[in-house]
This record gives C-alpha cells, structure tokens and sequence, in this order.
C-alpha cells in the first residue's frame, strides 16, 4: 500500500532512539500517522516541527499498519511563528484541534481553510477572525454545525445577532427580544464575510465558539479547552485592540 | 538450539546494558563481554562508580541540576556572575554550554518543555523557583531553550512570568551554523537568519 499527498504536521513523538512518529493533516485522507525514521536526525529535526508542509508519501505492506513516511518540506512555517507567542499559541491550537479529528478521514474542507490559517497565524490584523471562523468550520465538521442562515423562529435572513444555546440556530433581533439574557451574541462577519471585524465582534465570535466547542467536543471527553486557545485568543484581542488604534475602519477581507 | 549461551547473570547484564541509549542486544552483547573480559581493569571500578552515583547523586534544590552535593558546584561557585541565569531544557544542554565555556553565570534547568501533544504544562516543569531567584539580584535572564515549537512556547511562556520584573530577558540567536552551507538549509533557519542579521 503506498499513497504521496501533501499534509501539514500537527504532531510530532518520539520513537526509539532515532526515529518519529509523525502525524499529519492530509489533504485527501485527514488525520494519518506514520513512522518517520531518523526523525529524530539534525537533519531530519528542522523539518518534523509542527505548522511545516509537506509532501508525504507513506507506504506499508497493509492499510492498516502504522506505515512509514517519506517526507520532503514543502512549506517551511515554524520558524516564522517562533517569533510571536500570539502565533504559536494559535498553532498549538489549530493543532489540537485537528488532532480531535477522526483518523483516517478525509476532511478536505477543512484541510483547505486550515492551510489558510496557518498561513495567516502570524499576521495580526486577520489571525483572529480566522481562527474563529476556523472553530466554527471544525464544529460543522465534526457534526456540530451552527446553522446561522436564517432565524430559527421567524425564518428571515435578516438582523440575524443571536444565537440559540440549546439549539445552535440563529434568532433576529425581533424573537431574540423576550430572551436575550440567555442567548449567545451573534457578531456580524461570521454570517457576512463582508462585514468589517470589530475588537467586539471578536470577543463574542471567541465566546460564542468557546461555548459550542466546550458543549459538544471536549465536555463529552471530560476535557477542559487547552491552555493554548485562551493565549491565542487574548494575545489575538490585544493585538486587535493595537491595529484599531492605527487603522480604524480596515476591513480585514 | 538452545536460546541462552550463558547464565542469568550475564543474560541479565546484557539485558540491562541493551537499555542504554545507543546500545542494542548485539551491541550489548559485545560490551559485556568487553566488561567481562576487563574484569579488573574495568568491570569492578565501572560497579563502583554506579554504586556511588546511586548513592550520592542528588537534583540540586536551586537550579534543578544533577551533583552530588546540594546546592550544587555551580551554584556554590562564587567566581560566577551571579547577575546572569541561563535557563535551559535539560543537564544535557547545561552541559554543552559548559563544554563551549560561553557563559560564566549561573543556570536553572526546567526539566523539560511545555508539550501539549505530551500533556506537559507549567506544573511538570522547574518553574515554581524561577521568579524568586530572578529576583535575588539576577539581571539578566538568557532563554537557552531549544529552536523548536515547545523549546520557543516555553520561552515565551517564561517571558510573559517575568515580565512583571525589571530583568532583561534575551534568547538565542537563531540562524546558519558554523560550517552550515546555505544550499543545505531548510527556508525556516533562512528566514530566521536574515531577520537576525547583523551589521558588520
């Protein structure tokens, strides 16, 4: 059995005294680990960090077998995110989460919109409304898809600012009027990619992400969210805060 | 045929050497017999000397290190610059720092670094006596952790704990080698090397 695809590295151990096991985020198999051997070489070792891409070809005499990996570099990222704790927060999270994923499965959409991201980690102005844009890309993947097309009571497309907690549906204004207290505020450019993202808007798409992927991926895991999503999304905010002040009214799309 | 060729006590050595990084059973194999051989020579000061490292050998209450007395002989030294700590991941880079002899200061080893994927956080590390050192009369902290993601997440992590205090913090310069060719860089080392460079 043998494949080539190309991946980005989400996970990186020890094996033995030379080698690596490797996992990666493939564009057409998802979530696939393999043996790296001599990965653990000085060679090897720039290569096998986590948010590079690479070409991947891994084979072994059955499918199910753990299989060992080839690989070449094809985007060199870590050392750029080395240099900001904002960027390696976020990658450490982008990797944790697609390490939820199933093995195995291919989840080319969110391969697409994960490359994007980690792409964008180290620019200030766009990292956070991707990664919340991303949280929300991996809930729906997963199953937990928010649906934020049309009020859940009224069926208009319009003034849509809620979101539903038990349901995940989005409410407008008008039905949102008797239970706002209890419902999730719904910023803007997560239904409108046209809409300017705001230090605010911000703040409650993180909220509003926190509360779905806590409910329905780590919660039934008897997890609590990583660490590394509450740096992100603070170091992301501050960094937000800082761009307002330059650059007031810039789209970031 | 039959699977043992010598007794359990030597089957039990060759089992235990074969643990050691860098040896194997067949590697084993042939040091043990060296050992055997050598009998005198080098077998019984070799016993001797992990007697002694079993008993003496202690982790240095200040900086994390291994000697074996504690504090240990780098925190005793008085001829070291007591304004600098180098914090480093393991005795292994204590160590080759002090092969190279580039820094005369003191160091605090963390035991490792923050992991994720290993389920490694701040608790698992040396850190809880960090700041009350860096605060007794230290003015330099240089990070000397690994140019890896949780080398740098760990540096970063300890940038942010000590922000609070009036030391200055610096890392590592990242970048080509000595006796590194260009053609045979990854692009990450690259870049990082032109935006560290310097004027000459």
């Amino acid at each position: 059995m043998e494949w080539r695809d190309q991946g980005l590295i989400i996970g990186v151990r020890r094996h033995g005294e030379t080698s690596a096991i490797v996992e990666l985020f493939t564009s057409e198999r998802g979530r696939h680990t393999g043996l790296v051997r001599g990965g653990r070489s000085r060679k090897m070792q720039p290569l096998l960090q986590l948010g590079n891409s690479v070409h991947a070809h891994w084979h072994s005499r059955l499918d199910e077998h753990l299989g060992t990996y080839n690989l070449e570099m094809s985007r060199s990222r870590a050392a750029l995110l080395m240099e900001s704790p904002t960027s390696l927060h976020g990658l450490q999270w982008l990797c944790q989460l697609l390490r939820l994923s199933s093995e195995r499965e291919p989840h080319p959409v969110l391969y697409q919109t994960a490359m994007i991201v980690a792409e964008h980690l180290s620019d200030a102005a766009t990292c956070g409304a991707l990664m919340a844009r991303f949280e929300l890309g991996f809930l729906s993947e997963l199953g937990f898809g928010l649906a934020l097309e049309e009020c859940a009571v009224t069926g208009s497309n319009q003034a849509l600012n809620f979101v539903s907690p038990k349901t995940g549906r989005a409410v407008c204004d008008e039905a949102a009027e008797p239970y706002k207290a209890r419902l999730l505020p719904l910023p803007k450019f997560l239904v409108d990619t046209t809409f300017a993202v705001e230090h605010d808007d911000l703040t409650k798409a993180f909220a509003l992400t926190c509360f779905f992927l806590e409910r329905n991926i780590f919660g039934p895991r008897a997890q609590a969210i990583p660490d590394a999503r509450g740096a992100f999304v603070s170091g992301a905010l501050e960094k937000m805060a800082e761009n307002s002040l330059t650059h007031p009214q810039q789209n970031v799309f | 045929m039959a699977d043992r060729v010598a007794g359990p006590e030597i089957e039990r050595l060759i089992q235990l050497l074969a643990r050691l990084p860098g040896l194997g059973p067949r590697s084993a194999r042939r040091a043990a017999l060296h050992l055997i051989r050598k009998r005198e020579e080098l077998l019984a000061p070799l016993s001797d000397a992990l007697v002694v490292a079993r008993e003496r050998i202690v982790t240095c209450s200040s900086c994390g290190s291994i000697d074996t007395s504690n504090p240990c002989t780098i925190c005793r030294d008085v001829r070291r610059d007591s304004s600098v700590l180098v914090v480093v991941e393991t005795v292994a880079d204590l160590w080759a720092l002090e092969r190279a002899k580039v820094v005369n200061g003191h160091y605090h080893v963390l035991g490792g670094t923050l992991s994720p994927l290993d389920g490694i956080g701040p608790k698992d590390l040396n850190l809880s006596n960090l700041t009350e050192r860096v605060s007794d009369g230290v003015k330099e902290v240089i990070l000397a952790v690994n140019a890896t993601v949780d080398g740098q997440t760990t540096a970063h992590y300890i940038t942010d704990i000590l922000k609070g205090s009036e030391v200055k913090v610096s890392r590592l310069a990242h970048g080509v080698p000595v006796g590194g060719e260009l053609d045979y860089l990854d692009e990450g080392t690259l870049s990082a090397a032109m935006r560290q460079r310097s004027i000459v």
